[in-house]
Formats: structure tokens, C-alpha cells, sequence
């Protein structure tokens, strides 16, 4: 009978488990004087969260507000480097910690944004914060969306109600470096207006010649809305893709996986590229507390950006 | 692997001598069941016991740990009680120092954990030989013998232990006591191959673990994962019992009339309904059936996919604790689609 003992252990690679040949983690000091002995508890904590500053608040909608931080640490400011659709822990003294995905790209870097849903105890204290008030972040963690294999091709980001959240690190990133990729189209539809992240943003995008920008809202009951009012899906029949060099980046709540992969399908885009950005619940961010799993993988480190051939092999996944 | 053999009679002076390495901490008696605490007096030590209530993995990875502290003026600065405090685990089974392996593969990897690991380096693992009982499957999961994870191992030759060095700690321990130590002769040996052949035969529990992660993946909207979700009360003991559940749950803790206070990380199970659920209220795996499936796909076959390996080593307490009477062997030859298998 065959032993599937492939187990390594700790003591056969002790330089593993915390040792001081391990490949650097976030946290490792930077000045270890010389007669101090190395502690991993102290100088490679990866629970350990760095100070950061909250420097701006924008209430950008009714309970999903933009956060700008900054890293008090110039250096930690300035090397602080993710990928679109990647996330970090924030903490915030004396509430806790959660799990939230980057929204400013990392080709804007210094400052980083979290667009923050109100929804429970950690966020709450967030919202009682004010400007200069500081706060914990770990990070980045995930996986983050294949930008390399991204690029070269055409790529569709399709976004409902909150789900442009995490989308929106990669819109700007595509923009930022937009010689390296083929056409952008970005389509996004909220509830209402009211309700519609980085609106007036995301509405400048509208006229420019470099995207097809389609936002749709769908009721408009303030008379304000200029763009389509139509449900997202719809958005489809304003738009062609080519599955031969066609990627997709969709969020957004289940019934819009539901419709917008649907079509895509349709479209025939294979099941590995189109790409999706899921929540769960995760207390370390780092693959130990096990809360994150779907399936057989875990949400902070295989994900949180599967495709949908991920999706469809994983049960319980959306 | 060096191996030499130790007089069972100068197994207390041997104790005596390795106190130099540590606080020996063993199994012993507490009403009528068994578990790892330090010992007052050698003579308390069970090394004949059949299963701690609780797994040793309660000293790497404590039911309740801090892992943060926070000040208003320092911000968050690393916990570190308890971390420096050198043990010496004494009398752990096969099954427990594999589940430890397993344990390793979790909280190293990219992210290595710093508590995990420096407990890992400060306590000192002396196994021992055990005898199956009615619960114990460890064969069947290959995890009755182990070839490392341990400093020392003691196996059972009659007058003597076998004594295996795993470890360069391992050595020192029997070098700090080498007057006691002897080479061990072509009859130890053979003592040692008879004795381990009589315990394979002892096996009463056996599970097919071949394909078990194809069968689990397979199997998932199988009738009994439902007949299960009826039957588990939510418990969590299973998790809790368990040498290799790792799941944990992290809180803040503020301290009363100040702003400052601690992060901490406690046992956390996927039985229970807050595991899956996320910010807003949806949960992933909000029924109990739902729940129990994935304790079993998890260490079935998502560990299977990660590690190469189920996270399950037979030690038989989830079987010990289920106050329902779910038995994983049960539940595994049901997906197989045999009988109870007795050996």
C-alpha cells in the first residue's frame, strides 16, 4: 500500500516556521541591532498591524464612505506596493479587525482607499473616526487579479452595486498603464444614483475616447440621471467582445453573477478568463484561521480573485 | 536513526534528568480520563493511558492566546506571555506528534506563524508506544508510526525502551543521562518487529482512505450529509478534540475604564453557525448539515488538495467526544459505500 506520508515537518525545515532565514515577511525589522537575538514574535509578526493615518473622508455614499490612508512610516508609505483586487486587515483600536479590498491602484501609490460598507462592529468604529485619527493595517494580501495575463488582451470590467469596489484598483490601474492593454470596457450599474460608487468619477469617464464607460442605474426617482437607466445586463447589447482576446473582471451581488456570467458565456469567453472577486469572512488574512475556505481553498491566499472554472469546481462558492 | 535502548526501571532517573531541559509535562489521571499537565511527582505520569481529552496541540496552539497588545500612545506591539517557557512533552503518541506535522505544514508556509513556531522550538516532544483501542484508526490513516516530530521516541521492548533520537536535542537529553543508556542487541530487534507486528494486529477500526478524496467530492449531495445536519447539535466538540482542527477566531478585548486593551485568538470550530458567516449577514454555511459536510470535505479533501494529504490521523477522540454518536468511520464506509469494516 502506498503512504502518502509527504509530509515535511518542522524540524526537517525548521527555516520555515518562523526562522531567520525564512523569506522576508512584511513585518521584519529593518534596523536588528546586532546584539539583540532575533525574535520572531517581535520582528516577523505577520498579525502585527502597522500604524496608518486616516487623512481624508469622503461620504461618498450613504454608508459605503472612502477612506484615504497613509502609513505614518515614510518608508512603509512610499513601499507600500499591491496588486488591483488584492486586500488588507485594517484595524481599528479597541473594535477589531476586518478584512477590505484596496480601491486606489497601486499606480497612484502613497495613500491607499478603502471604500468601507457600514455593516458591523469594526466598520462602526470606522465611521467614528475622524481625520488624523489612526488606525492598524496588515496587508496587501490575496492573490489580486492576474494583471500580467491581463495585459495584451481586451478587458470587460463589469461591476454591480458594491462590487465596483474592488474593480475599481483595476480600472485605474488599465488606465494608468493604458498602451499595455487592448480595449477597456467598463460597465457598471447601481440601484440609483445615490446609490452608485465613484460616480462622479466614474461619470467623467464617460466622454473619454480610451474606454467605453457604460453606467446604468436602475431607477432614477430624483430626475438626475443622464446615463441609461436599464438593469446592468442590458448593457450587453450596447457592447461587442471578442472571446478570442477578451478577459472579464466581474463583482457585485449574486443575482448580477447570475445574468452578467450568463452572458458572458454566450459570448463564449472561456471559464478561465473570466475573472471574479468574492467575500468571506477572514480573520488573518494569511491561510491559518480557516474561516475564508471555499471548497478546497482558502479566499485570503487562492483568492480572492477565482475565475469562474475556480467557481464552478468549488461548491459553495457564490 | 541512532537508537539505543533505556532500562524501563531507570525511567524515573531518566525524568529526573530531563527536568534540565524543561518542565516535564505528561498524561495523567484526571477523573477517570486523561490529559497533558505538568507533573508534581513523576509517579503521576500515565504513561499506559489511551487518550488525552485534549490533544497536545493545546501548548502550541492554546485555547486562548493574546496575540496583540494595544496602547493608545505605543499602538500595537506583539504578545509574548508564556513563550519563552521551556517544556518537556513527555509520553505522546505517534497519532498526536503526526497531527503536529500536520500543524507545521499549516502555520509555516509563506506566512510562517511566530507563537506556533517558537512553541514548536521551546517544547520538547519524548514519544511513546501505544496499544489501540476500540476508537483508534491511526493505521488506517498512516499516522501509527512516525519518522520524525519527535526529540525522542519510546517504544515498548518488554525490559527496555527502544529509544529513537530524533533530534539533536534529542541526543543531548541522552547524553546528559548516558550512563543509563545501552546499544541495543540483534534480540531487541527482533523484540521490536514481533511487538509491532502484534500491534498492527490489533487494529479494530479500519477505513479505506484510497480515492476517499475523489469519493468525498464525488459524494457531496449524498443523502447523509443531511441525515448528519439532523443529527449534530453544533457542539463543536469534535473540532475541539481534534489533534489537527486548527480553526481559530480572533477578538479585541478592550480593558475595562481605558482605551487600551488586547487582540486575541481563541479555538474557533466550523460547526458552529457564526464560521461562514460574513459582514452584512449572509452566510456561506448557515445550516447544520451544510456545516458538518464541510468539516468532512475539508479534512477529506481539501486538505487532500493543499497538502497532499487527509488532515485526519485516526486518533479516534471526534468518536470519543461526539455527544450524538456520529462516528467518522461510520460516516466514511457510508460514502464508500461499504459495511462497518472490522479488522
Amino acid at each position: 500500500m502506498h503512504r502518502p506520508s509527504q509530509l515535511r515537518t518542522a524540524r526537517e525545515r525548521p527555516a520555515d516556521v518562523g526562522d531567520p532565514l525564512a523569506p522576508p515577511t512584511a513585518n521584519r525589522v529593518q534596523e536588528v541591532n546586532g546584539r539583540r537575538e532575533y525574535n520572531p514574535v517581535r520582528d516577523a509578526n505577520p498579525y502585527l498591524p502597522h500604524q496608518a493615518r486616516l487623512v481624508r473622508i469622503f461620504k461618498m455614499v450613504d454608508n459605503n464612505w472612502l477612506f484615504t490612508f497613509r502609513f505614518t512610516d515614510e518608508g512603509r508609505a512610499r513601499g507600500f506596493d499591491h496588486r488591483p483586487g488584492q486586500f488588507v486587515m485594517l484595524s481599528i483600536p479597541g473594535a477589531g479587525e476586518a478584512p477590505i479590498s484596496i480601491s486606489s491602484s497601486p499606480s497612484r501609490p502613497e495613500v491607499l482607499e478603502l471604500c468601507v460598507r457600514r455593516v458591523g462592529r469594526v466598520t462602526d468604529a470606522l465611521y467614528r473616526l475622524r481625520s488624523n485619527d489612526l488606525v492598524g493595517i496588515r496587508g496587501p494580501y490575496g492573490n489580486g487579479f492576474p494583471v500580467e495575463r491581463i495585459q495584451g488582451h481586451d478587458l470587460l470590467i463589469a461591476a454591480g452595486g458594491l462590487g465596483m469596489a474592488p474593480l475599481r484598483s483595476l480600472v485605474w490601474y488599465v488606465l494608468d498603464h493604458r498602451d499595455r492593454f487592448g480595449r477597456l470596457t467598463l460597465m457598471y450599474g447601481a440601484r440609483t444614483p445615490e446609490t452608485m460608487l465613484f460616480r462622479d468619477e466614474l461619470v467623467s469617464l464617460v466622454d473619454r475616447d480610451d474606454l467605453t464607460c457604460l453606467l446604468c442605474v436602475d431607477a432614477d426617482p430624483k430626475g438626475t440621471w443622464t446615463n441609461p437607466i436599464c438593469r446592468l445586463p442590458t448593457l450587453f447589447d450596447r457592447v461587442t467582445l471578442d472571446p478570442a482576446r477578451a478577459f472579464a473582471a466581474v463583482c457585485g451581488p449574486p443575482a448580477v453573477y447570475r445574468f452578467v456570467l450568463q452572458r458572458l458565456l454566450d459570448y463564449e469567453l472561456p471559464k478561465d478568463r473570466i475573472l471574479m472577486s468574492l467575500e468571506r469572512r477572514m480573520k488573518c488574512g494569511i491561510g491559518k484561521c480557516g474561516h475564508c475556505s471555499v471548497g478546497y481553498k482558502y479566499t485570503c491566499i487562492q483568492g480572492p480573485i477565482f475565475t469562474y472554472w475556480d467557481a464552478i469546481n468549488l461548491p459553495e462558492m457564490i | 536513526m541512532k537508537t539505543l535502548k533505556l532500562p524501563k526501571r531507570q525511567l524515573d532517573f531518566f525524568a529526573s534528568v530531563l527536568q534540565r531541559f524543561g518542565e516535564i509535562h505528561a498524561p495523567v489521571e484526571q477523573n477517570g480520563r486523561f490529559v497533558f499537565r505538568h507533573l508534581d511527582r513523576w509517579s503521576d505520569a500515565r504513561l499506559d493511558y489511551d487518550r488525552t481529552i485534549l490533544p497536545p496541540k493545546k501548548y502550541f496552539l492554546p485555547p486562548r492566546e493574546t496575540l496583540l497588545t494595544y496602547r493608545p500612545e505605543r499602538g500595537y506591539t506583539p504578545a509574548s506571555e508564556d513563550l519563552d517557557r521551556r517544556i518537556v512533552l513527555f509520553g505522546v503518541h505517534a497519532c498526536d506528534i503526526y497531527a503536529l506535522n500536520i500543524l507545521d505544514q499549516v502555520f509555516s508556509g509563506r506566512y510562517p506563524d511566530p507563537y506556533y513556531g517558537t512553541r514548536r522550538r521551546t517544547i520538547a516532544i519524548i514519544g511513546i508506544d501505544c496499544t489501540p483501542d476500540e476508537h483508534c484508526f491511526c493505521r488506517s490513516m498512516r499516522a501509527d508510526d512516525v519518522e520524525s516530530g519527535f526529540d525522542l521516541f519510546l517504544h515498548d521492548i518488554g525490559s527496555h525502551y527502544l529509544t529513537m533520537v530524533g533530534t539533536a536535542l534529542g541526543d543531548d537529553m541522552v547524553l546528559a543521562a548516558r550512563e543509563l543508556f545501552q546499544e541495543i542487541t540483534r534480540t531487541d530487534i527482533d523484540e521490536y518487529k514481533r511487538r509491532s507486528e502484534e500491534k498492527h494486529e490489533q487494529f479494530r477500526l479500519k477505513v479505506e482512505i484510497r480515492d476517499l478524496s475523489e469519493i468525498v467530492e464525488m459524494e457531496y449531495e449524498h443523502a447523509i450529509w443531511e441525515q448528519l445536519g439532523r443529527r449534530c447539535l453544533a457542539c463543536g466538540s469534535c473540532s475541539m478534540v481534534c489533534p489537527t482542527c486548527y480553526c481559530y477566531d480572533v477578538l479585541d478585548e478592550a480593558e475595562l475604564g481605558t482605551t487600551a486593551g488586547r487582540r486575541l485568538r481563541r479555538w474557533d470550530s466550523c460547526l458552529f453557525s457564526s464560521h461562514a458567516l460574513v459582514a452584512g449577514g449572509e452566510n456561506f454555511r448557515a445550516s447544520r448539515a451544510s456545516r458538518i459536510k464541510f468539516r468532512f470535505y475539508h479534512k477529506q479533501r481539501g486538505f487532500v488538495a493543499e497538502y497532499g494529504r487527509p488532515s485526519c490521523v485516526g486518533c479516534g477522540r471526534c468518536i470519543a467526544a461526539c455527544p450524538v454518536g456520529i462516528d467518522i468511520i461510520e460516516v466514511l464506509n457510508q460514502l464508500r459505500g461499504v459495511e462497518h469494516a472490522s479488522a
